[in-house]
């Protein structure tokens, strides 16, 4: 069956340097860090004390929900709901006032999270511990199902088209986009709202400082502490926040006159199973290159014509391994490698929700015609050093035809995505 | 404490949880709390155990079933206090 084609029609996301596409544009082409110095996180001895979270959430949270709506929606579910009410309107939808009864069968929503609800279960612990199961409330369980993130959308839209949350470690954010695109290719569907939220819980980041995977060498210039591809890189630094795009068939976006930003044109999810090098924590190469050439499959172009890619890039050891596995699996050579940049030299890693806002970042690049630049890899890794015409440092006005972008988490698991500007 | 002090207070617990503030600048002794208010039933819970610590009480689970008005509320409040 010949399968539909899809498009981006919205966009909306709240990250640690900013809320709103413009301002998000804004903060991509000028370098704007959102990684900031996180008192807390001292307090409580971690070893990185650092990291990216969106700022005036509360602020920000009641001119979106009412009062009542708060008191059950944790950090994650907050940011989910955020960037999904802009990704909505920007596509030029109204929300539906609660009390109307029609249900928009033709919409749903695949929105993951990683550890979503990690703010809430250390609200729960200590009481259960301390024999208060009684005294928990009401708003527990719909704030630590694992469809916390997705589960609220239905709510706010009254979407009745799959509603659903996927999780699959730091790959999330970009598999959702590509389970909602081929959900509306193969016709279950009009639009989807697909991206990532997570928010900034000490309990969901702790495992990954005790793993010493955090940089904890940078905590006195914060700016400067997420280094993707560079050679003092050191580890992640921790992340928040949320990135929704709303996908839409191409017929509809036509029959309505939406303005489009990108189309998808493929996408691949995979795992290398944990064999060949792979692990719960580490990349099979065999399986990201051959997630990638899938990804190439689907969209129906050659590597050589891809002229950017947005890479998975967190600032850890596995960034040059990560750089090898594009250019095998694009069988290129230094020469003619596309460019290459990471959005998380500007915001750390937002787990489960960086698939969702590196996705708004990519298409964002490919609708304004630009390629940001990677902050802190001026001293590059000299297993990327080859590459370094290649490496995005500032950032340039290009034409950007087609867009590559992956992400990759733990359980070995990857998730590769193909956009083309609309307009080309 | 008197009676209209209990009801400024189980009005103002009631606050974050209706939808339309005027509904509750209007509430009498009989007004419903789940079909006038429109308040959302599950919350029901954490209005109870904000009742117990704002009133130093506690309400039993049977109790707080038979809870239906405003005026249920104060008059389960003002026979513990």
């Amino acid at each position: 069956m010949k399968k539909r084609r899809v498009v981006i029609t919205g966009l909306g996301i709240i990250a640690p340097n900013a809320h709103g596409i413009e301002n998000f544009e804004q903060a991509l082409r000028n370098g704007i860090s959102g990684i900031r110095y996180i008192p807390h996180l001292e307090e409580l001895k971690f070893g990185c004390r650092v990291g990216g979270i969106p700022e005036n959430l509360e602020h920000i949270s009641e001119k979106y929900f009412t009062a009542d709506a708060l008191l059950a929606m944790n950090e994650s579910m907050r940011y989910a709901g955020i960037a999904a009410v802009d990704a909505w309107k920007d596509a030029g939808f109204e929300v539906p006032e609660h009390d109307d009864d029609r249900v928009n069968w033709d919409a749903g929503a695949v929105v993951g999270t990683g550890i979503g609800g990690a703010d809430t279960l250390g609200i729960i612990i200590p009481k259960v511990n301390d024999g208060k199961t009684r005294r928990l409330g009401s708003a527990i369980v719909e704030q630590t199902m694992s469809s916390s993130v997705s589960a609220k959308l239905s709510g706010i839209f009254a979407l009745g088209n799959q509603v659903t949350t996927n999780s699959s470690a730091c790959s999330t954010g970009t598999e959702a986009i590509i389970l909602g695109y081929e959900r509306i290719a193969a016709g279950k569907a009009e639009r989807m709202l697909c991206g990532g939220a997570e928010g900034s819980s000490v309990y969901a980041w702790s495992g990954f400082d005790a793993m010493r995977v955090l940089n904890t060498d940078k905590n006195d210039t914060p700016e400067k502490a997420s280094r993707p591809m560079s050679a003092t890189a050191g580890g992640f630094i921790p992340g928040a926040g949320a990135g929704v795009l709303l996908l839409e068939s191409l017929e509809s976006a036509e029959k309505r006159g939406a303005r489009i930003y990108a189309e998808i044109l493929g996408g691949a999810v995979n795992s290398g199973g944990q064999r060949n090098g792979g692990s719960m924590s580490a990349p099979n190469s065999t399986g990201v290159q051959k997630c990638i050439r899938m990804a190439l499959d689907d969209a129906g172009i050659q590597a050589q014509n891809v002229d950017a890619i947005n890479g998975h890039l967190t600032a850890t050891m596995a960034d040059p391994l990560e750089v090898k596995n594009w250019a095998e699996a694009f069988r290129c050579t230094p020469e003619n490698f596309p460019y290459i940049n990471s959005t998380k030299s500007l915001i750390g890693h937002c787990l489960g929700a960086a698939g969702g806002v590196e996705c708004v970042a990519s298409a964002l690049q490919i609708y304004k015609q630009f390629v940001h630049g990677s902050l802190n890899c001026e001293d590059l890794h000299e297993k990327i050093l080859p590459y370094s015409r290649s490496i995005v440092q500032k950032t340039i006005d290009k034409p950007i035809k087609y867009l590559a972008k992956a992400s990759f988490g733990f359980g070995d698991v990857n998730s590769c995505i193909v956009m083309k500007n609309f307009e080309f | 404490m008197e009676e209209k002090q209990v009801k400024q207070k189980v009005l103002d617990i009631l606050k974050p949880y209706v939808r339309e503030p005027e509904d509750l600048a209007n509430a009498t002794d009989e007004t419903d709390i789940l079909n006038d208010l429109k308040v959302n039933s599950s919350r029901l819970v954490d209005i109870i155990l904000a009742i117990e610590d704002e009133f130093d009480i506690e309400v039993s689970d049977d109790e707080a079933d038979d809870v239906m008005t405003v005026g249920d509320v104060i008059k389960l409040i003002t026979g513990k206090i």
